[in-house]
């Protein structure tokens, strides 16, 4: 049922468009390559999770995303007036500032208490609204982010490793809190995250990045996916069981349909990278 | 007679840069720029010895040179490559250098300097017409700050997220700079030059100890910088002290005080 300011979706045509769009991000830092020539497309109501080993680029990615870094080249499209909600890692809130939970959440001055309350209670942490923002332990401290974010009422959700810092069983209720609140608010939202099997139970759609896209589709088929395996193959079984000729990793999988491969891959110019497998 | 209207020319003057140092001060502190203050105050030398030269109000010139500097400050962050303390270092020294030669050629030229009232304030000597000029700009600034407090906050908080929920934050920053130039010109007659970051500072890290909320700060450390004001006046009337000091001591002694007993 579209409302006065869901006016952005109220047609069909909007319906589909996506809310944001990357195309052929490619991101460099006195002469390293971060990101290179990436593409991705985030829809409303999809759960996107980016996986990918340390120094990835998927933070760079994902501020790049949100238009807190500039990419190098190609471009990105926003949604007109598109509603960001982001939830970081954790916030080092200055000790100086006398700052509780409800201050923060209504820095801008657009709640009101009751509001506040109200969102802290959908993540579970209704009995934080007048702690100090010093004081609340690092899990909190992300379902606090969380009901910020959420507070903007956000078409789209960017989630930075919301499970570190979290036991499984926080983790856990995570994502369903997660799944919940993409029900609810009718958002996309897209995610980093280390951990792998507790993610892919929750998302749609996996884009595993190691500065380009080495691929992407359906958490069962990516998590069988050789490049998935190779970066992740060591991580799963405690083993590096896999082995693959990379010049025919296409044909050999032919069940992975929906994973769009990115060229970069290709051999000839990863020839060095890929050099140990053959 | 007279005596009494000096007395509250001081008083009504003292509690003009309460009013502006408790809000600023605040801000100043949570995004710890006392150093940027510091440099302020060195360059106000420079625009106290150019508007002489120039027959203008001193409050003009050092108003000018602050916001000049602000400007210079704000460039040369986005150059990249240095902190914003080596920035500082270099501003600040350079405009105190600026500002003795300047000093040391209007002297020579034969305008007649009263160094220490500009470097400690001047207090007492305030009349009816510096009262006009810093209520006016008083006013100015908390107009404008009250536009910019709740960004100003969030950009305390953390930056990104500020950003994201679309703050300007380049120019809520630079807006915030050119206020606390205006402040230390405001100041210039009530402490002096070298003690202005005092008053910017110890009010507000004594509201700190008292307060729960951003907001609760903003306003106790106003209350401790008036408060600062009439018992440095006090002080100073009753056993014949300077009066920036004596108000900055009282800042210091109410910060002891509340530092001891506020837990």
């Amino acid at each position: 049922m579209p409302t006065a300011h869901q006016q952005t979706v109220s047609n069909a045509n909007a319906e589909n468009r996506p809310l944001l769009s990357a195309e052929n991000i490619s991101y460099v830092i006195r002469g390293k390559t971060i990101l290179d020539d990436v593409s991705l497309q985030l829809h409303r109501r999809e759960i996107i999770t980016l996986i990918g080993p340390n120094g990835a680029g998927k933070t760079s990615l994902i501020r790049i995303l949100l238009g807190l870094s500039d990419a190098s080249s190609g471009k990105v499209e926003r949604q007109q007036s598109l509603r960001l909600g982001y939830v970081p890692q954790a916030i080092d809130v200055p000790e100086v500032m006398p700052i509780r939970v409800v201050d923060f959440l209504n820095v801008t001055g657009l709640y009101n208490v009751k509001q506040c309350q109200h969102m802290l209670d959908e993540v579970n942490c209704a009995y934080l609204l007048y702690s100090p923002m010093q004081n609340i332990s690092g899990g909190e401290m992300q379902r606090v982010l969380l009901a910020r974010a959420l507070l903007k009422k956000p078409q789209l959700l960017v989630l930075d490793e919301p499970a570190s810092g979290m036991d499984i069983i926080g983790q856990q209720a995570l994502y369903e809190t997660i799944r919940f609140i993409r029900d609810k608010h009718d958002c996309g939202i897209l995610m980093v995250s280390h951990d792998l099997h507790l993610v892919m139970a929750a998302t749609d759609r996996v884009i595993c990045l190691n500065s380009h896209i080495c691929c992407t589709g359906h958490p069962d088929d990516v998590s069988e996916h050789p490049e998935y395996l190779k970066l992740f193959g060591d991580a799963i079984d405690g083993l590096a069981l896999y082995s693959h000729h990379h010049d025919h990793e296409h044909d050999l999988h032919g069940n992975i349909v929906d994973a769009e491969h990115c060229h970069s891959c290709e051999p000839g110019e990863h020839e060095e990278k890929w050099q140990g497998d053959k | 007679m007279w005596t009494d209207s000096f007395i509250l020319y001081a008083l009504a003057a003292g509690i003009a840069l309460a009013l502006v140092v408790g809000p600023l001060g605040s801000v100043v502190v949570w995004r710890r720029m006392a150093y940027f203050g510091d440099t302020l105050a060195h360059a106000a030398l420079l625009g106290v010895a150019l508007a002489i030269a120039a027959e203008q109000l001193p409050m003009a010139g050092v108003g000018l040179t602050g916001v000049l500097i602000a400007v210079l400050l704000f460039w040369l962050e986005k150059q990249g490559n240095l902190s914003t303390d080596t920035l500082l270092g270099i501003l600040s020294h350079s405009a105190l250098a600026l500002g003795l030669i300047v000093l040391s050629v209007i002297q020579a030229q034969g305008f007649n300097i009263n160094l220490m009232s500009y470097l400690f304030g001047d207090l007492l000597a305030v009349g009816p017409s510096d009262l006009v000029l810093m209520y006016g700009s008083v006013v100015i600034i908390l107009l404008v700050f009250s536009q910019i407090l709740s960004p100003l906050v969030s950009i305390s908080v953390n930056e990104e997220l500020a950003r994201i929920d679309g703050v300007a934050v380049e120019k809520i920053r630079f807006i915030f700079m050119i206020l606390l130039a205006l402040v230390i010109a405001v100041a210039l007659k009530v402490v002096g030059i070298l003690l202005i970051t005092a008053l910017l500072i110890i009010p507000a890290a004594t509201a700190r100890l008292y307060s729960k909320s951003p907001k609760q700060m903003v306003l106790v450390s106003v209350l401790m910088a008036i408060a600062a004001v009439v018992l440095g006046l006090l002080v100073s009337l009753g056993w014949d002290f300077p009066t920036g000091p004596a108000i900055v001591v009282s800042a210091s002694f109410l910060f002891f005080v509340s530092r001891i007993f506020v837990r």
